[in-house]
């Protein structure tokens, strides 16, 4: 099978600090992978530059088998890859509804229309519904966004990039600022919605239940290398991550 | 909820409308036709330029440039080939507002924020400059007088049911793009632009596709304003004329779609009153203005949405 997305020898600097180090792997279609990392170890900035919004010093992504290096975002998320912020980052003023609404009016082309209403657009409504039943939010639909509680929008983000219908989804800590209550639900919402949406996902965590509970691949940045790749088992047993990372009490 | 919401709004518009349309029924004399042609094409021009700042968030000092523009293309063919031009250059000063927000918006969407209001208003003061000065072909400080439309336009009373229905088809117009995906693209640019580039979608496109929208109705503004005040002079294109239509929207509040239509009655009533009555009438519209800014920051519309949403909330908490 193809990987979906390739890094090959990725390297950036911000002036004299490497950031991303010569990262390389694979991700196949339908994996449910994740990064960890201690902070500053160049997760975020990774998945900056596979997103398009940095541009690589070296090295090549590819997505789907072609070369997007240097490609602008707009391009790539057109492509089919999703991204959900670690700071939401979702249309505060504008519905629930509308948030979701107007990334399945992206995906089908119709976001350029200009004269008939966004509410006449069925396929786009009853899209973005059924995307707001799957997240659960389906009950604040008609209310403005930034009136949601903090999870709740973390959960409109990734609605808004499910509207997009992404064949690869990068998460950026889905968990972080959440009660352990709440960690435990989105954390089985995102395996759910990993099946319903057939998604390949890639997701920065740094709430460790989470990572060893759901991911089949765990990959270990540290200081924007990549110190190890595997299973979650073989990550627990590395002693080079344990050292840098996981500390003795993982284990 | 949603259809209840544009019931209200499509009776509150077909109810304005009428009331427009009562007018010179009731006034027959030239006067108060006058103020009211004002309050519609100055509305227009406020809901047109509001497109751009309340709704997509990009703040244009500049507006002037193609009300001007459209003003101007019906004084400069009607002095230069005659009456019968009259229609015919409301149009061509749209097409030429049209083409030129697109030429002025690739050169000027490249910077944001308080640059691009900077830039606006260098190309408005710049197209006042070169009109105010081509005295030979534009009439400079005099511009144009008599500019009378032709045939039964020529009468007031016709010309006013004129201005009205384009005022009320443009606005339609508008409304039905702020309403639609496009509308939404735009809003969400000035909420979250990044987040829009994520969506797959270009945020200066949209910008320009706007802006060129919003300049094509200043310009039938413009083009319609000639016929109302039988005259255009380069004051159309100087920057109080931008700043205007930005007072008229701060007035009726920007985050409304018809605040600044609203805006533009208050606007032109209390210019009007106080003209009337004192010579130092800047000054006091001023001192107005700032009142209102202050007492209501969210504008006229603004403030008594709020006023309802807080007098809904605390019913609903009585009768829970």
């Amino acid at each position: 099978m193809d990987p979906i997305l390739l890094l090959d020898s990725v390297d950036k600097a911000f002036g004299g600090l490497r950031v991303t180090s010569d990262v390389s792997f694979s991700v196949f279609p339908g994996d449910i992978s994740a990064i960890i990392g201690p902070n500053g170890a160049g997760k975020t900035t990774l998945f900056n530059q596979i997103t398009g919004h940095l541009l690589p010093d070296k090295g090549r992504i590819v997505f789907e088998g072609e070369d997007v290096t240097g490609r602008t975002t707009q391009e790539i998320a057109a492509r089919g890859m999703g991204r959900a912020f670690q700071v939401t980052s979702i249309f505060q003023e504008e519905t629930v509804l509308d948030n979701v609404r107007v990334a399945c009016l992206s995906k089908l082309n119709q976001a350029r229309k200009s004269f008939r209403p966004v509410r006449h657009f069925k396929e786009a409504t009853d899209k973005a519904y059924s995307i707001l039943e799957s997240l659960g939010l389906e009950k604040h639909s008609d209310r403005p966004a930034f009136e949601l509680a903090h999870g709740d929008q973390k959960l409109l983000d990734i609605g808004v990039a499910l509207g997009l219908e992404p064949k690869l989804l990068l998460l950026d800590e889905p968990t972080s600022g959440m009660s352990p209550d709440e960690r435990q639900l989105t954390r089985e919402l995102i395996r759910r919605l990993w099946k319903e949406f057939k998604l390949t996902l890639i997701f920065i965590e740094h709430d460790m239940d989470t990572v060893f509970g759901i991911a089949q691949v765990v990959r270990v940045l540290h200081l924007g290398r990549l110190l190890a790749e595997g299973t979650p088992d073989e990550i627990r047993s590395n002693p080079e991550v344990v050292t840098a990372y996981l500390g003795e009490d993982i284990k | 909820m949603r259809s209840i919401k544009g019931y209200k709004e499509a009776a509150f518009w077909t109810v304005l409308f009428l009331a427009f349309a009562l007018v010179p029924l009731f006034k027959s004399s030239g006067y108060e036709l006058m103020l009211a042609g004002h309050i519609l094409v100055w509305g227009l021009f406020a809901v047109s330029f509001n497109m751009l700042w309340g709704g997509t968030g990009m703040l244009s000092f500049g507006q002037a440039l193609y009300y001007g523009l459209g003003a101007y293309s019906v004084g400069l063919m009607f002095k230069y080939w005659g009456q019968a031009w009259f229609l015919p250059s409301i149009l061509i000063g749209i097409l030429a507002a049209v083409v030129l927000s697109v030429l002025v918006g690739l050169l000027i969407i490249r910077v944001s924020g308080v640059f691009f209001t900077v830039m606006t208003l260098a190309f408005g003061q710049l197209a006042w400059q070169i009109t105010f000065r081509w005295y030979g072909f534009t009439g400079g400080d005099d511009g144009i007088q008599g500019v009378i439309p032709p045939g039964i336009l020529g009468k007031p009373a016709v010309y006013y049911y004129f201005t009205l229905v384009l005022v009320a088809a443009s606005i339609f117009c508008l409304r039905r793009i702020s309403e639609s995906p496009m509308g939404l693209i735009l809003r969400c640019v000035r909420q979250n632009p990044d987040r829009v580039r994520f969506l797959g979608q270009s945020v200066k496109r949209n910008q320009l596709s706007v802006y060129m929208i919003s300049s094509a109705f200043a310009a039938l503004a413009g083009g319609l304003m000639a016929g109302v005040d039988n005259s255009i002079h380069p004051n159309m294109l100087y920057w109080t004329t931008s700043g205007e239509v930005i007072l008229m929207s701060v007035l009726g509040g920007i985050g409304q779609f018809f605040g600044p239509f609203i805006g533009a009655a208050v606007l032109v009533v209390i210019e009007d009153a106080v003209g009337a009555r004192t010579e130092f009438w800047p000054l006091i519209v001023g001192i107005i203005m700032m009142v209102m800014v202050l007492l209501l920051p969210r504008g006229l519309v603004g403030e008594i949405q709020q006023l309802r949403a807080r007098l809904r909330s605390s019913a609903q908490r009585m009768g829970g």
